[in-house]
């Protein structure tokens, strides 16, 4: 049942996620676009997006903390904009564009700049939170200008840390911008 | 813990959502961004029977002004968006730096603003801000459209005018005035809901040199948005002075009746309220042009 969406195999573009068992209230048919691969799947209405990644896709890198909203593991990019999987439902992402932390370097894809950032910057310990701050990490590096130091503090406080200290976060994050938007205003943002 | 179980539509029309929210059999909610529901039907604090999607009825993705000038918000415009619409910053900054206290992106991407007020928790920012920039707000419902004024609209914590089988399909704000503004709040971390907060506009008089006009509403100080004409006076005629500012802050004081909760006791709610409000006067004043 489960699909293996981490793998790239443009020839298998459509898959279907296979039904559950029957519960009588509320199943609908969605269809998206999930790292790349268009989904089609039947779900419960009050399924989360992130059960539905997690439980039925197989995309386990997106993680569950809280599952109210404040810590920030769940975050995926939802038509381009980070947003709380365990916020969402997935029955509301008919015709949505998502993306998690396993579409980012796919395979023995290279890291992406982002990733690369948080390895070389030491910008984890035991990486529970790290799926989270790297997808929003990576929406702010495709804003088409550079965020500034509050913009990136305030995207920042959406994700909670119980390891880190957060420096060696934004030093990730500030090495990721500095790459992305050569010599911006932001600095580095210490 | 999951939800309960429940149906879900996302019907294509004002008239379909109506419809469902007339449903007699099972409760029927409202789902807009759903970042105040979905957590509550997680924890279930909430067991509808069906949720009425309305994000995708075309037109309440509408964010425009009039030609009166005003500037309409339909309920599916999502928080960022109306925050970060040159529009809506140049003309009714308040209402873009209220949005922007709203948590983290993340949740302000999905969040409607409609959604906030509808859902009015007394210590959101969007209803305060609201009340202070005179919003009125259109309701849909069996019985056809009306308009409800800012200081009738919120009733009680988590109450408002709109009732379970109506819509609230937008909210309208006066042509932009050039007030000076402030939108001031205390919250324990950043991105969380205001322990107290105040949104203040001044306007100048004719004379350039004084208060010709005030307004200051205070959230997270009652069940409701707390607009105290009572400052308002201390402030208008002066000129924004310490004198001034120091009998506006005694107002607010004498003003405010906030309650104990476990964030903070009334006392303290006050002394913060009345600080905040004299910050937010000295920047409003500022801002004024
Ligand atoms: C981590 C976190 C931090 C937050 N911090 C803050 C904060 O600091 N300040 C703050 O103000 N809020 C905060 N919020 C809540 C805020 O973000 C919600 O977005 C907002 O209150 C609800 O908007 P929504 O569109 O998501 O509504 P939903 O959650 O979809 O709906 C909320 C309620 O309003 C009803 N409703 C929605 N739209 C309509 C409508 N058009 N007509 C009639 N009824 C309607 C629904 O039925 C429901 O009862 C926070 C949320 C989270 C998860
Ligand atoms: S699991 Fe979604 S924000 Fe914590
Ligand atoms: S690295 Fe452990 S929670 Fe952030």
């Amino acid at each position: 049942m489960t699909t293996d969406l981490a793998t790239p195999d443009p020839a298998a573009a459509t898959r279907a996620a296979a039904p559950p068992l029957a519960e009588p209230s509320g199943w609908h048919e969605i269809r998206l676009t999930v790292d790349g691969a268009s989904v089609t799947a039947q779900v419960e209405s009050r399924l989360l997006l992130s059960d539905f990644l997690r439980d039925r896709l197989g995309l386990t890198g997106t993680h569950v903390g809280c599952e109210h909203g404040v810590c920030g593991a769940c975050t995926v990019l939802l038509d381009g904009e980070p947003a709380r999987s365990c916020l969402t439902l997935a029955v509301q992402c008919e015709g949505a564009e998502l993306r998690t932390v396993e579409g980012l370097a796919p395979g023995d894809a290279p890291l992406t700049p982002v990733q690369r950032a948080f390895h070389e910057c030491h910008g984890m310990q035991c990486g529970f939170c790290t799926p989270g701050f790297v997808m929003t990490a990576t929406a702010l590096t495709e804003q088409p200008q550079r965020p500034d130091a509050a913009d990136v503090a305030d995207a920042l406080s959406g994700h909670l840390c119980r390891c880190t200290g957060y420096r060696n976060i934004r030093r990730a994050v500030c090495q990721a911008l500095d790459e992305r938007f050569a010599g911006g205003p932001a600095g580095r943002g210490e | 813990m999951k939800p309960t179980p429940f149906d879900y539509s996302a019907p294509g029309s004002v008239g379909e959502v109506l419809a469902l929210l007339a449903d007699e059999e099972r409760e029927a909610k409202v789902l807009a961004g759903g970042q105040s529901l979905i957590p509550m039907l997680s924890m279930r604090l909430a067991r509808p029977g069906l949720l009425v999607d309305i994000t995708r009825v075309p037109g309440l993705d509408r964010l425009y002004t009039d030609v009166s000038g005003a500037l309409h918000i339909g309920a599916a415009v999502r928080q960022s968006r109306a925050a970060d619409d040159p529009v809506v910053r140049e003309g009714w900054p308040l209402l873009a730096a209220a949005i922007r206290r709203i948590g983290h992106p993340q949740i302000r991407h999905r969040g409607t603003v409609c959604g906030s007020l509808a859902h009015h928790d007394p210590a959101a920012e969007l209803p305060t801000a609201a009340l202070a920039l005179d919003a009125r707000f259109v309701i849909a419902g069996p019985g056809g459209t009306r308009t409800v004024g800012a200081a009738d609209f919120f009733v009680a914590t988590f109450q408002t005018a709109v009732a379970p089988d109506e819509l609230l399909t937008e909210v309208v704000l006066p042509p932009r005035a050039r007030d000076g503004w402030a939108f001031e709040e205390l919250a324990r971390r950043h991105g969380d809901f205001a322990t107290v907060g105040v949104a203040v506009t001044l306007r100048r008089a004719p004379d350039r040199r004084t208060v010709g006009a005030a307004r200051a509403v205070f959230c997270g100080a009652g069940p409701v948005p707390v607009r105290l004409p009572a400052v308002e006076e201390a402030l208008t005629g002066t000129d924004a002075g310490t004198a001034a500012l120091d009998a506006a802050a005694s107002a607010a004081l004498a003003g405010l009746a906030p309650a104990d909760d476990v964030h903070a006791t009334a006392a303290y709610r006050r002394e913060a309220a009345a600080h905040l409000l004299v910050r937010a006067c000295t920047l409003a004043w500022e801002r004024c042009s």
